[in-house]
């Protein structure tokens, strides 16, 4: 199964499920990263973490071991 | 329509100003009161408390406060907290808002709805400043501002907050005495959680958590809160705000995540038809120097550049001020005790006559405050920087950067700016600490950024440098790969000691990393000034205090009881001079003797008196640039009553380290009690640091004296 820390840079991917009852993915859906959105990978930190995503016209930068949890379906 | 009045209320209206972060808020809320601001903490916590005023277009007076930024009422830190609890007036300092003003960036516009989706919720009448849409256009965003003020039921005002474009449209919208309340059908609480919510705050009200008559907000926001401190809530009730979301999560499990979606829903409806944005958007500004600085080689080498820049401009910049600081209280003290006038050669009779008086103003309050003015240069130009920085939006993407590395040892990337600015000084470094929002990091940033070696530190290193080669000149390769292996300690002390705090201390998990990358901006000169303004102040009225009076503390140490002789001897009979030989059984195993002993205690205020301190007992005359080398020579030939020399190499390195280590600067341990409100921390650090340097200090000399040296 794809993750969004799977996905490629410059790749878009459509959200399918987020855990629930961890504070930072509460956080993230209040970000705006809800099942069923699009989001886009733009590119990985120089060191490879973490990842920076464009998601509803923002850019947010998340940490591999969050992104790890998201699981996405690339578009 | 229900409408609210504040005509008849003899109080100015409050209006609150509340966004996302990097919406613009602060750069409107300079613009609408301009300095005329009353800036504080909320009691008991570090967050900025902002109030200014202006009059309305009708020469009415309005009150404006600035609430911290934040994403949602679902509080995650104190600063958010504070956001939750004036809006539902569960302060006592802050009286409830009459009216909101909510700032949205126009190109995040749906994100930013969510939040106020939140804030319609509270019955508060509100007006939408949709700031940005110059950005906006520019992107090809289009939205219906008519439509979207039908939408809502509220006044929207379209503006570009950092020209002052709309501002004046904001002005007339805000000076309206009548006000309406936003539409009801957009309260997005589905009806199945609604239901749960009044059970909940039955329940609540019965434990006095909440009043009977609460708004269900109340209860919502509560258990909501996320913030591992539970600021503002009380310690009592947070056992029973758990048991009552246990309680709401059992009845209705995922309410959360469903209400948050149900938010982003009536979100989607609100902008059907209002927001037009690109499909695919071409490649903007931001991307194309997003490509650059985030580049894995160019990402690099432009970070190091700008860090360079700093710091050759902090250094190089402040030296001219710092050194007017100087002779400006050199001059002035002249007056006050008289003296040789250069330009003449004559005697010039002072101001007041010798006497205990005057030496306390001269060399105790004058040295104090001299010694608290000459750190602000530096500072000045360091938040200069962080704001230009910040501002522009560079500032989150060396977070981005800089996370991987400082995750390692179990901090994250916002902690690297603080530590950096510790270089030069740090007590920028502990106030720029505020910048992250994680409060565990930010204590642990704060407990570790003094190992940075700072500027202070250059003169005794340059002193024991030199003291420590038997040559008259010191090679400098030898100088250099000396002074880099202490700065490179003292940064190894700081990643280990994070390291250890995060792992014993103040155990946790590591705290996740949610970083907006805002749109590079042109940035605010007014609201770089005003932060440097601000924090200069805060410095000089907060930190200044203190300094000024434990310096007059240590000068009396240093002079009192007075006695008969020369300078040397008049330290030896001082308060100081006695404990220095006190505290000989205690700093012998080091192999210090008394004198150095003196020198370590006057050099508790800041580290470079540690210099002036041993010329001092060494009794050379103030000569400038033959000081050091004079000074140097005394302290080769210094030994003990046998004839050993004292400044051996292990006493020499084992000092250095002992500097490295130590905290020795009363302006740190001022501002660390003014960051973390109270003595707990600034202690702690006192004596985790200083003990770490004895330990150090007395392993280099026992090894170092067994090894021969």
């Amino acid at each position: 199964m794809s993750t969004l820390a799977s996905l490629s840079n410059g790749c878009c991917g459509r959200i399918l499920a987020l855990p629930t009852g961890i504070p930072a993915m509460t956080r993230l859906r209040e970000l705006g990263l809800l099942p069923g959105t699009l989001v886009k990978l733009i590119r990985r930190a120089p060191l490879g973490d973490p990842l920076e995503i464009s998601v509803r016209g923002s850019l947010l930068s998340l940490r591999k071991a969050e992104a790890e949890q998201i699981s996405v379906e690339p578009v | 329509m229900a409408a609210a009045s504040t005509a008849s209320s003899p109080h100015p209206p409050i209006f609150a100003l509340v966004g996302n972060p990097n919406c613009g808020k602060t750069t409107l809320f300079n613009a609408l009161t301009g300095l005329k601001q009353k800036v504080g903490n909320y009691p008991g916590v570090t967050v900025e408390r902002k109030e200014g005023e202006f009059f309305s277009q009708h020469g009415q007076r309005l009150r404006v406060l600035d609430l911290p930024g934040s994403y949602s009422l679902n509080a995650r830190s104190p600063d958010e907290a504070v956001l939750r609890d004036v809006l539902l007036g569960r302060r006592s300092d802050t009286p409830r808002p009459d009216r909101i003003v909510c700032v949205l960036d126009a190109t995040n516009l749906e994100r930013n709805l969510y939040l106020v989706t939140q804030i319609l919720e509270l019955g508060i009448p509100m007006i939408l400043a949709l700031n940005m849409v110059d950005a906006a256009e520019a992107k090809g965003i289009r939205i219906d501002v008519a439509k979207l003020s039908e939408r809502f039921g509220c006044p929207v005002v379209p503006m570009v907050a950092n020209t002052k474009k709309g501002l004046i449209e904001l002005k007339v919208a805000m000076s309206r005495p009548d006000a309406p309340l936003p539409k009801p059908f957009l309260d997005a609480i589905p009806i199945a959680i609604r239901g749960a919510l009044v059970r909940c705050r039955e329940t609540l009200a019965k434990d006095q958590v909440v009043g009977q008559t609460a708004s269900l907000l109340e209860p919502l926001y509560l258990i909501s809160d996320h913030d591992p401190s539970h600021y503002g809530i009380a310690q009592a009730h947070v056992a029973k705000i758990a048991q009552a979301r246990d309680q709401l999560e059992r009845e209705i499990p995922g309410w959360e995540d469903q209400l948050i979606a149900a938010r982003y829903e009536v979100i989607h409806a609100a902008c059907a038809g209002v927001l037009h944005r690109p499909e695919d958007a071409q490649r903007n500004f931001t991307d194309r120097l997003d490509s650059v600085l985030l580049h894995r080689v160019w990402g690099w080498l432009s970070l190091l550049l700008t860090l360079v820049g700093l710091f050759y401009l902090i250094f190089s910049a402040a030296e001219a001020p710092m050194s007017w600081i100087e002779s400006a209280f050199n001059a002035l003290g002249q007056k006050i005790t008289g003296g040789v006038d250069p330009a003449t050669g004559n005697a010039v009779a002072g101001w007041m006559a010798d006497g205990d008086l005057r030496d306390l103003i001269v060399d105790g309050a004058l040295a104090g405050v001299q010694g608290v003015l000459i750190f602000l240069p530096q500072i000045l130009i360091l938040f200069f920087f962080i704001g230009l920085m910040e501002d522009t939006g560079y500032m989150a993407r060396i977070a981005f950067i800089m996370d991987r590395l400082m995750g390692k040892v179990g901090l994250n990337g916002k902690s690297f700016l603080p530590f950096l600015s510790s270089y030069a000084c740090a007590v920028p470094g502990v106030m720029a600490a505020r910048t992250i929002d994680n409060p565990k990091d930010r204590l642990i940033t704060i407990l570790i950024v003094p190992l940075a070696s700072c500027s202070a530190r250059l003169p005794v290193y340059l002193l024991l440098i030199s003291a420590l080669v038997p040559t008259t000149v010191v090679p400098t390769t030898f100088k250099a790969v000396t002074l880099v292996s202490l700065y490179v300690l003292g940064t190894v002390g700081a990643f280990g000691f994070a390291w250890l705090f995060k792992a014993k201390l103040i155990p946790g998990k590591p705290s996740p990393l949610i970083l907006e990358l805002p749109s590079y901006k042109r940035p605010s000169l007014i609201n770089i000034m005003q932060q440097m303004r601000l924090r200069a102040w805060q410095f000089v009225r907060r930190a200044g205090t203190v300094i000024l009076g434990l310096s007059i503390l240590l000068w009396g140490a240093l002079k009192y009881p007075r006695s008969e002789g020369t300078k040397a001897e008049q330290i030896t009979h001082s308060a100081a001079g006695q404990l220095g030989q006190v505290i000989e059984p205690v700093i012998k195993p080091l192999g210090y003797d008394w004198k150095i002993g003196i020198g370590l205690i006057a050099s508790f205020a800041a580290r470079e008196v540690f210099v002036s301190t041993m010329s001092e007992i060494y009794s050379i005359e103030d000569d400038d640039e033959e000081t050091h080398q004079k000074l140097r020579d005394q302290l080769k030939e210094a030994a003990w009553p046998d004839g050993r020399k004292v400044y051996t190499a292990p006493v020499c390195v084992g000092l250095m380290v002992f500097f490295v280590f130590a905290m020795q600067c009363l302006s740190t341990v001022a501002v660390v009690r003014r960051e973390t409100g109270g003595w707990k921390w600034p202690l702690f650090q006192l004596g985790y640091m200083t003990g770490t340097a004895y330990l150090l200090a007395l392993l280099v000399y026992q090894i170092g004296t067994r090894l021969g040296f």
